[in-house]
């Protein structure tokens, strides 16, 4: 017991000591203090002197979902004026208990206005929302919100399955150029002669149905016959596991590798098998989020990804002007809010144009991603498709409507959850 | 060669019993400003920022404000209820790294209670309930690989990993179970009714989280120091044939101490679940399974050491946040300041139970 008093004391007096040495290392430094850190400091420092924004992030700018944001939300501070010390940052926070301390934490310091960028941040926000009703509350790609009655609780979500349709375009491009200078070999091509694409995809919940459903119909509606292999990673970001996923697929002779799932782990796959020609044949990337002609110059066509800025600058005028935003907000091409990457230079010949072509469709309204006379399931037209919108795991609303399925307007977060004919879903 | 030159190495390292207590605390001090000063370097010349500001930032982000100092308390005590979870089976050399699996299966079989009983039993009933079952879940868990310890002499270094695989894969598959949604997340359960939540006590939302950890360390020292199961467990960790000769019985010791480890950190499991968070994800236990395995070790299986070096984790974990949040420096930077931090303070632990000597040439080359 005495050793262990001695011990103790002598942790305690070590870590005294620590403190002591903090202003001896300080006065060590130079005198002179960088300009950036008197700016952090002072940001630090002016707890509750206005209001601030919150910003809870799900990771860092290591992180190509989370950098995106964070592009995003300093885009539309600066374009509306709003300084960077009335911004406070909470980077790297879990989908648990720290999503609420942080929201909590954030408020103390004077934000009136919370955002969160992940899915599982969402409970946590709800929670936070209840307690605190002054403060507006929004968790991104969330989905019940509206569902919860709370008039400071919001969703955000962009019609990103606009985008991943032209991006699917782009790809059914490539697979054309590629049938027609008879490039593809034998095991780009099924048993039906249809030839073969592969999908990385997430979880197979609503959000990646819906989008690789989109980047389906969006090659159909260039090369009409082509099968998709859609592959789960079971998890949002996994290098690895996305790179094993993208690989496999090339294996079995998918020509064509779109994601849904936020790392570069497959196009960089594809990259190397390319320059080992490891399987006798190319395969083209097409990405999500990010530009992926940094890791893969070669085989990347283009990435489908979402303008985050649009809806900041949404979000912030609201709160510059004291106004109630929308529970639900989404926003496409017509907005500005999703596009594609710049296309890199194994795109086929003429896609540039397609892709204009395309995009002004979609703006006018003449084309709708989710026509009901482009696909099949179960070999029929549909003619009534319900959709879960309200989030109780039963499908409770018409969404088939005028032909064409309506996506992100009975909430912002997507659920076309159908399974089309012509996409076979891998699951071991 | 017939006259081959044997290499002497440069350096020895002996160890030495002969450190007072006053060198100690000389050589921890020495080594606390050297990882300042170091740290100052590399915040001052790489993120070009200034060193003073960002230690205060770290105090700031740890003890900034009564919540924030609350928040370190309970996570410090969480990390220390883990670490106190492993003694037991440290202490007789059962290498338990499944502190992990114990505690999400904890934390598991108390998300369970609180999803089907929730509305059927007053909460103090539940909260009772909850720490029997997950101390029950957590011991058996661990019991497993004791039991094969102790019959087939297997190695429970890999058994225990392997069964925290098993209970992450368990706790996936509950949760899409349990998710309606189908989004992967079970979300705040009982998020309205706040039924199988830890009450407020004077006051305080984490006062039974830090009771309870209290009460299960001092439990545990007096278990380990004072008892007589305590001390059999510590011969057998010295040697197994002394424990024999004794008449001890090995297998019964070795069940019964991984028993009450696995239980702990089962504990652990519920009073991240009923008690913080109130919700279950492969998360919940966020890597203090291993962590602790640093802190029980650093400690010397010392419950109140352990306390110190739990608080000062959890210190530079909220500290390395907070940094980040207030200056934009990314995980990596924050990384290595805490990590500089460390190194120093293990190096620190090194000086004082070795010594280092030049070797002499010639006499030690035979």
């Amino acid at each position: 017991m005495k050793k262990t008093l001695k011990t103790l004391t002598s942790l305690m007096l070590a870590f005294g000591l620590a403190a002591c040495g903090a202003s001896s290392g300080g006065s060590a430094a130079p005198s002179e203090k960088p300009a950036q850190s008197a700016d952090a400091a002072a940001t630090a420092e002016a707890q509750g002197s206005g209001k601030k924004i919150g910003i809870i992030l799900v990771g860092d700018e290591n992180e190509g979902y989370t950098y995106a944001h964070m592009l995003g939300i300093k885009n539309a501070a600066s374009k509306l004026g709003i300084a960077d010390s009335d911004i406070i940052w909470k980077y790297t926070i879990g989908e648990d208990q720290t999503c609420y301390d942080a929201a909590v934490d954030l408020i103390e310091n004077g934000a009136t206005l919370v955002i969160s960028n992940s899915y599982g941040h969402q409970s946590f926000m709800q929670m936070a929302a209840t307690e605190y009703p002054d403060v507006t509350f929004v968790a991104d790609t969330g989905d019940n919100a509206w569902t919860t009655g709370l008039d400071n609780f919001k969703n955000a979500f962009t019609s990103v399955y606009e985008s991943r349709y032209v991006s699917g375009v782009v790809a059914g491009m490539k697979i054309a150029e590629l049938a027609e200078k008879g490039e593809l070999v034998d095991a780009n091509f099924d048993a039906n002669g249809n030839v073969k694409v592969g999908y990385v995809g997430a979880y197979p919940y609503a959000e990646v149905v819906s989008g690789y459903t989109a980047f389906y119909l969006g090659i159909k509606s260039v090369y009409e016959k082509v099968t998709m292999y859609v592959e789960y990673t079971n998890s949002w970001f996994d290098l690895t596991g996305e790179a094993t996923v993208g690989d496999d697929l090339m294996s079995q002779g998918c020509v064509i590798i779109g994601q849904h799932a936020d790392s570069t782990g497959a196009p960089s796959q594809l990259q190397k098998n390319m320059e080992d020609n490891k399987y006798g044949f190319t395969a083209y990337s097409v990405g999500y989020n990010v530009s992926m002609l940094d890791v893969a110059p070669d085989i990347a066509l283009t990435s489908a990804s979402n303008v985050w800025e649009v809806f900041y600058e949404y979000a912030f005028n609201c709160w510059l002007n004291g106004e109630n935003m929308k529970t639900d907000w989404t926003g496409g091409y017509n907005e500005g809010a999703v596009e594609i990457t710049p296309l890199g230079s194994a795109v086929a010949e003429g896609t540039e144009a397609a892709v204009n072509d395309v995009i002004a469709k979609i703006k006018s309204g003449e084309l709708h991603v989710f026509d009901a006379s482009t696909f099949t399931i179960g070999g029929e037209t549909p003619t009534s498709m319900m959709a879960d919108v309200d989030a109780d795991f039963q499908d409770d609303t018409e969404c088939l409507i005028d032909g064409y399925f309506h996506e992100s307007e009975f909430r912002s977060a997507p659920y076309f959850a159908a399974r089309i004919d012509g996409i076979v879903e891998e699951t071991e | 060669m017939e006259h081959r030159h044997q290499k002497a190495p440069l350096f020895h390292v002996r160890k030495k019993d002969d450190t007072t207590f006053v060198q100690a605390v000389l050589i921890r001090a020495v080594f606390i400003i050297l990882a300042l000063l170091v740290s100052a370097l590399f915040i001052f010349f790489v993120t070009k920022l200034d060193p003073v500001s960002v230690y205060m930032s770290m105090f700031k982000g740890a003890f900034g404000t009564a919540r924030r100092t609350w928040i370190t308390i309970r996570d410090a005590c969480l990390l220390l209820m883990i670490s106190v979870a492993l003694s037991p089976a440290f202490r007789m050399r059962f290498w338990n790294c499944g502190a992990e699996g114990q505690v999400l299966i904890g934390g598991l079989t108390t998300a369970a209670f609180m999803i089907y009983m929730g509305n059927k039993i007053p909460t103090a009933a539940l909260l009772t309930l909850m720490l029997v079952v997950s101390a029950a879940a957590g011991g058996i868990w661990a019991l497993l690989p004791a039991v094969f310890k102790a019959k087939y002499d297997t190695n429970e270094t890999l058994f225990t990993l392997m069964m925290n695989y098993l209970a992450i894969q368990l706790v996936e598959f509950f949760v899409d179970f349990w998710d309606k949604k189908q989004s992967h997340s079970v979300g705040i359960i009982n998020m309205t009714s706040q039924k199988g939540w830890f009450p407020a006590l004077f006051g305080q939302q984490y006062a039974i989280n830090i009771l309870l950890v209290v009460i299960i360390t001092v439990g545990v020292y007096i278990y380990m120091n004072y008892s007589k199961h305590g001390y059999e467990g510590t011969v057998v960790g010295e040697s197994v044939a002394t424990a024999r000769y004794a008449g001890i019985n090995v297998p019964s010791v070795i069940r019964r101490n991984v028993l009450i480890s696995g239980a702990i950190a089962g504990i652990a499991g519920f009073v991240e679940v009923a008690g913080i968070s109130h919700t279950i994800s492969k998360q919940t236990a966020g890597g203090r399974g291993f962590t602790a395995i640093i802190v029980c070790w650093l400690a010397k299986f010392n419950p109140f050491i352990m306390a110190v070096i739990s608080l000062f984790l959890v210190f530079l974990d909220k500290g390395a946040a907070q940094i980040a949040s207030d200056f934009g420096l990314n995980e990596f930077a924050s990384d290595i300041i805490t990590g500089i931090l460390l190194f120093f303070i293990l190096s620190a632990e090194f000086f004082i139970n070795y010594s280092i000597s030049r070797s002499e040439p010639g006499k030690e080359a035979h």
